[in-house]
């Protein structure tokens, strides 16, 4: 194989990778998006959020170590202990269950009829709010996250594939991160899931129920204010799982709620309405965008990674704004 | 005290009819200053149609509202299976098992027909999402249960050809059949029709009649429906009740009722002279 052939192979089987990650975090948008028509911007802060009280509860932080410092002298920081991986993780999802819960009790169900403009703002408040409480929980330092997935290049696949270059001296086979790798495997096992769930159990058929209509879903016995709590709870969920990939990858900071937006030309791309698009959408822009820079980047000076996914977005808005695999709108007149 | 009759009696044409299943009481609803129902009060006997009839803006939806807990009247009570029921949710009356259908259609739009009418199965549904996880054993036979007498109601309401068809693209008719599957799926103990027949042609008007007929026939289901079709309701029910400006002014057997003076002013206007 041609040696341009081959790295652009490699850039694009990395863009998979990179895709997956914003898939991910898309996820999440498009679930409470169906179940409730909420757009919710806090989707990112709440990845952020899932990832910082990990790190918190496995380093036996105190929560609000600050504050109490600050408010009685003291100089508290650790309980001095270690919480093992999967008891965090556990521990992690029952305060995000809490906190879908406490989202739908003190802001949603006051909001109930409104403009899903004002339900949009509504989030961006939350967003805020979470960034800030998360900060005042947790300290705003950076932490690294070390849940024991593998990290670093795969030997295997290096060694496996050398062959493909035929003798090529500069080609040392492919070079994926294993704990990318390892994201794709989670997210694939991730949809898959929440497909099964939304199609196959009775809480998956109320929630798509509830996103179609509520005056009908009410009337056949569901509950709107127990699937809100639980699709808030599955996307807090999700948020778990995309903080945990990006935490482990890139540390927990506060620049990780600012992935959340290049979920937004994710779910252009893909619809807003569906899970498969979601993943999709993800790798078409996390593909798009490394082979773009890989080929065009460097005549026009490089940095097209931080414009490439918006610019086409944009370019869908106008062809196809249902994005792949949304509902086509049509009107009934 | 709960004045309930507890005897079942057999009418005219040999339909026998259950003792009270519903019982209003003095209900008065208002918005703001409107009363949309004035100090109203009827019962509902298991296995017969009851209709609810009255010119427009009469209160009927209104009533229909009330059954259903989208609506909480302000004054009277709301007796079912013989206890006082307490303010409710909707959700929470649909549960006890009273289904309805609306006026202006509210399905799942997105979802297949089948799926649409097994939401109306989602009360039968008891096992843990854990075990519907695995699907074994209580879940599974559940399922496969719930399909079962899903799919005799879709093939009752002849539907069977668009079972997989998303609801969304249906015509008109059928949709208000497709309502009625998932109203009737959840074995209800009332079923509550809010103008069956509306903007109905003649042809799916006798189609839905019938329907009605078998549905009270075939699995005893009692009904309580609105319509100002006056010729219809005639036809199909056991027992009227008569509204009109939010106030009952007839209450009997359509023959009694279509003999009933006040009634007759309501539907054809009073000579003033």
């Amino acid at each position: 194989m041609p040696e341009s052939l081959l790295y652009g192979t490699e850039v694009v089987l990395n863009g998979l990778m990179a895709g997956v990650l914003y898939a991910l975090v898309a996820l999440g948008f498009v679930l409470i998006y169906k179940a409730s028509g909420i757009f919710n911007y806090a989707q990112g802060v709440m990845a952020l959020f899932a990832a910082l009280t990990l790190v918190g509860i496995m380093e036996g932080q105190i929560p609000f170590a600050h504050l109490i410092n600050a408010m009685f002298g003291t100089e508290l920081h650790h309980f001095g202990w270690h919480v093992p991986a999967f008891l965090a993780i556990l521990l992690t999802m029952v305060v995000m269950v809490f906190l879908a819960w406490a989202v739908q009790k003190f802001v949603f169900r006051h909001l109930v009829n409104q403009e899903p403009i004002i339900l949009f703002m509504a989030t961006i408040g939350l967003a805020y709010f979470l960034e800030g409480f998360g900060d005042l929980m947790w300290g705003s330092d950076i932490k690294t996250l070390n849940v024991g997935l593998p990290q670093g290049g795969s030997f295997w696949i290096e060694e496996n594939t050398q062959w493909l270059g035929f003798g090529n001296e500069n080609f040392y086979g492919f070079f994926l991160d294993r704990l990318d790798i390892i994201a794709t495997f989670i997210a694939a096992i991730l949809v898959v899931v929440l497909v099964l769930f939304s199609q196959y159990t009775k809480q998956g058929r109320a929630m798509r129920a509830v996103a179609d209509d509520h005056q009908a879903a009410l009337s056949v016995g569901i509950s709107l204010n127990f699937i809100w709590v639980m699709v808030w709870s599955v996307a807090g969920f999700v948020a778990l799982v995309a903080g945990i990939m990006w935490g482990a990858k890139s540390g927990v900071q506060f620049s990780l709620s600012l992935i959340a937006l290049k979920a937004l030309p994710v779910l252009m791309l893909g619809g807003f309405t569906s899970i498969p698009g979601a993943i999709v959408g993800g790798l078409i822009i996390g593909v798009g965008e490394k082979l773009f820079e890989f080929s065009v980047g460097p005549y026009i000076g490089g940095a097209t990674e931080n414009w490439f996914a918006y610019v086409l977005a944009l370019i869908f808005l106008v062809f196809r704004p249902q994005g792949l695999f949304g509902e086509k709108i049509i009107e009934r007149v | 005290m709960n004045d309930m009759s507890q005897d079942s009696y057999v009418t005219e044409d040999g339909r026998t009819i259950g003792p009270t299943v519903m019982e209003m009481k003095n209900i008065t609803l208002r918005f703001g200053g409107v009363k949309a129902i004035t100090d109203i009060s009827f019962d509902i006997r298991e296995g017969e149609i009851r209709a609810i009839i009255g010119p427009n803006g009469a209160g009927k939806s209104s009533m229909l509202n009330v059954i259903s807990g989208f609506y909480v009247p302000q004054e009277g009570e709301v007796w079912y299976k013989g206890k006082k029921r307490p303010p409710m949710k909707p959700y929470e009356v649909a549960q006890q098992g009273i289904a309805r259908t609306f006026q202006n259609i509210a399905l799942f739009e997105g979802m297949s027909v089948l799926d649409n009418v097994m939401t109306g199965r989602l009360r039968q549904m008891q096992s843990g999402l854990f075990a519907q996880a695995i699907w074994k054993g209580k879940a599974e036979r559940e399922e496969v249960a719930n399909r079962e007498q899903v799919e005799k109601i879709i093939d009752f309401l002849e539907i069977q050809a668009i079972r997989k068809t998303p609801v969304g693209r249906l015509p008109y008719g059928l949709k208000k059949r497709v309502e009625l599957a998932r109203a009737l799926a959840a074995e209800p103990s009332i079923l509550l029709l809010d103008e069956p027949m509306a903007g109905m042609n003649v042809e799916e008007k006798e189609d839905m009649s019938r329907f009605i007929l078998d549905m009270n026939d075939e699995f005893g289901t009692t009904i309580a429906l609105i319509e100002h079709d006056m010729g219809v309701v005639m036809d199909l029910s056991d027992r009227v009740v008569v509204m009109d400006y939010g106030k009952k002014i007839g209450d009997g057997t359509p023959s009694e009722v279509r003999n009933n003076q006040a009634v007759i002013d309501a539907y054809l206007g009073v000579a003033h002279d």
